[in-house]
């Protein structure tokens, strides 16, 4: 990625680019997320990590503002999601590609819709535009697939083509919500390698797993969420490593005090990636 | 030919059919990429209000329609955006609405009655004036103007609307923007095919060309080019054979998805072939 040097980056004003304080986010009348202190620095490598229905997903949402919060505050880049404006330092990989209704769409035309934060209405498609799109394809490996409509590809080549998308925003922060889930060993690699490149320039990534894998040498920290509460935040938990190599195939029967987790909390959250798997 | 375009109205009514073949797909293919592939069918009813309202107050009915149909439209997006459980029941009640009040306020206007809206429900693209091309041209320039300067961000609302968020687009203006453009290309289209088959000219060339391609944006430019030769095509024929031209052209639109249908699957499965020899 060729951008503004990590230095010139870190000397902005504001460099914390999440901080929620009494987060709380209430959908169809039951409170998913009850109190969520958190912040996030410039440069961390954050894993968000849970039980199935934990609240990941809402947490990282509703960090970016896409879920209204019911109580408490949240901040991007020092500002409330609603007064946001540089949107360009965003890139937000959503669990799934959409494919919008059955209309074909190529990989570079969705990958190009990365651009959207960083193009002006008038302006057409420029050769900064373009050069980004075609490194991002390269990024994940599917410049040879540019053309090939979405819709034909597999779950995991789906996930690149999405993070290609927000590669090619060049932004200065990934929200990935469950990057790993369903996806082949040989994406997972490519992602790890992907990000350890982004994570070496400098950007944040807040990532949404319930399983590591070869992700795992990366995070700097991991917050455990129970029931949409905090209940492990700091170092990762020593049992991923063990836990979440790849081609552990999850068939082992583990009961609650094998997994040794710093907390009481890490057990049931490793639990939780087992459940999860199935129902995938 | 020549016989055909030596007519004054014919002249109209193939301009008219022009402008109606290319906005209506070209609309369409972001409606039916938004997953909203009966938005015209519900603008279309609400349509047939303004139309009432027209005759009943003498004003033109094309500009109450427009005025009418935008409403409709307008409501219907803060409704499918507000919630998803009772959206689709919301719309439904809208479209009723709409078309027993288009009913109700012609039985109302003097001299009115339910047959001075045929030619609005089924289409009469050969009653097209001159004055009516204006004002459809007018509309379609409007129509395709909006997408050209909108189109990038109208693909990746219509693609995935949380991440138009997390981009920063303005979700909500664009939301009604599109509902907007829709409810007009639905008057444009209206005197071609008829409120009841505008819908048609929406989704079936889109569908027809999505058989066909890779790309949004080929995809795009096919279904105009469809939407033209469903239009132009079903206008000629009935003129030459005495066939009501909406129904004419909605049923080539559909002739040509049937033809398409089979094609694509052909080029499909030879491109897998030549993927995996």
């Amino acid at each position: 990625m060729h951008v503004t040097a990590p230095a010139a980056r870190k000397a902005a004003v504001v460099t914390t680019p999440f901080r929620m304080t009494g987060g709380r986010v209430t959908l169809d009348g039951r409170e998913v997320l009850r109190g969520i202190d958190l912040t996030v620095t410039e440069g961390e490598v954050v894993a968000v990590l849970g039980a199935n229905g934990s609240g990941k997903s809402t947490l990282v949402r509703a960090l970016l503002g896409l879920l209204p919060l019911s109580a408490g505050t949240g901040e991007l880049y020092g500002v409330p999601p609603a007064r946001f404006r540089q949107w360009w330092r965003v890139g937000y990989v959503p669990q799934r590609l959409s494919v919008g209704g059955g209309v074909p769409a190529t990989v570079r035309e969705v990958v190009a819709s990365g651009r959207i934060a960083r193009q002006s209405r008038l302006r057409p498609t420029s050769a900064a535009d373009r050069a980004a799109v075609a490194h991002a394809l390269a990024e994940v490996g599917l410049s040879d697939r540019a053309r090939d409509p979405v819709q034909a590809l597999s779950g995991g080549q789906q996930q690149r083509v999405l993070i290609a998308r927000a590669l090619a925003g060049e932004p200065d922060l990934f929200v990935l919500d469950e990057p790993t889930a369903g996806v082949d060993a040989d994406s997972q690699r490519m992602l790890a390698h992907t990000l350890t490149g982004l994570v070496r320039q400098g950007r944040t990534v807040v990532l949404v797993a319930h399983e590591l894998g070869p992700l795992e040498p990366l995070i700097t920290r991991a917050v455990v969420l129970r029931h949409g509460a905090v209940v492990h935040d700091g170092p990762p938990p020593a049992a991923v490593g063990t836990h979440a190599l790849p081609g552990h195939d999850h068939v082992h029967p583990h009961a609650h005090g094998e997994v040794e987790g710093p907390l009481p909390g890490w057990s049931d959250a490793s639990l939780g990636s087992r459940t999860e798997n199935l129902d995938r | 030919m020549i016989d055909l375009l030596s007519r004054d109205f014919m002249r109209y009514a193939l301009i008219a059919a022009v402008l109606v073949g290319l906005t209506a797909p070209a609309v369409g293919t972001f409606i039916v990429q938004r997953r909203l592939a009966l938005l015209g069918d519900g603008i279309g009813h609400v349509a047939l209000t303004g139309v009432a309202l027209g005759f009943l107050t003498g004003s033109a009915p094309v500009l109450t329609a427009v005025v009418v149909a935008a409403l409709g439209a307008v409501a219907i997006e803060l409704v499918r955006a507000r919630g998803r459980t009772s959206g689709d029941v919301a719309l439904a009640l809208l479209f009723y609405g709409g078309l027993a009040g288009g009913v109700m306020l012609i039985y109302l206007t003097p001299g009115g009655s339910t047959a001075s809206l045929n030619s609005y429900l089924f289409g009469a693209i050969t009653s097209v004036t001159q004055q009516d091309v204006w004002v459809i041209g007018a509309l379609a320039v409007l129509v395709l103007g909006v997408l050209a300067v909108f189109g990038r961000e109208l693909f990746v609302l219509c693609q995935d609307e949380e991440m138009a968020r997390a981009s920063g687009l303005p979700t909500r203006f664009l939301g009604l923007l599109i509902a907007v453009v829709a409810a007009v290309t639905v008057v444009v289209a209206m005197r071609a095919v008829g409120l009841l088959l505008v819908s048609a000219l929406m989704v079936v060339p889109v569908a027809t060309s999505q058989q066909l391609t890779r790309s949004f944006r080929a995809t795009l430019g096919l279904s105009m080019l469809f939407g033209t030769m469903a239009t132009v095509g079903g206008l000629t024929s009935s003129f030459y054979v005495d066939v009501p031209s909406g129904a004419t052209i909605v049923l080539l639109a559909l002739a040509g998805f049937g033809v398409a249908l089979g094609v694509g699957r052909f080029v499909r499965r030879s491109r897998t072939r030549e993927s995996t020899p």
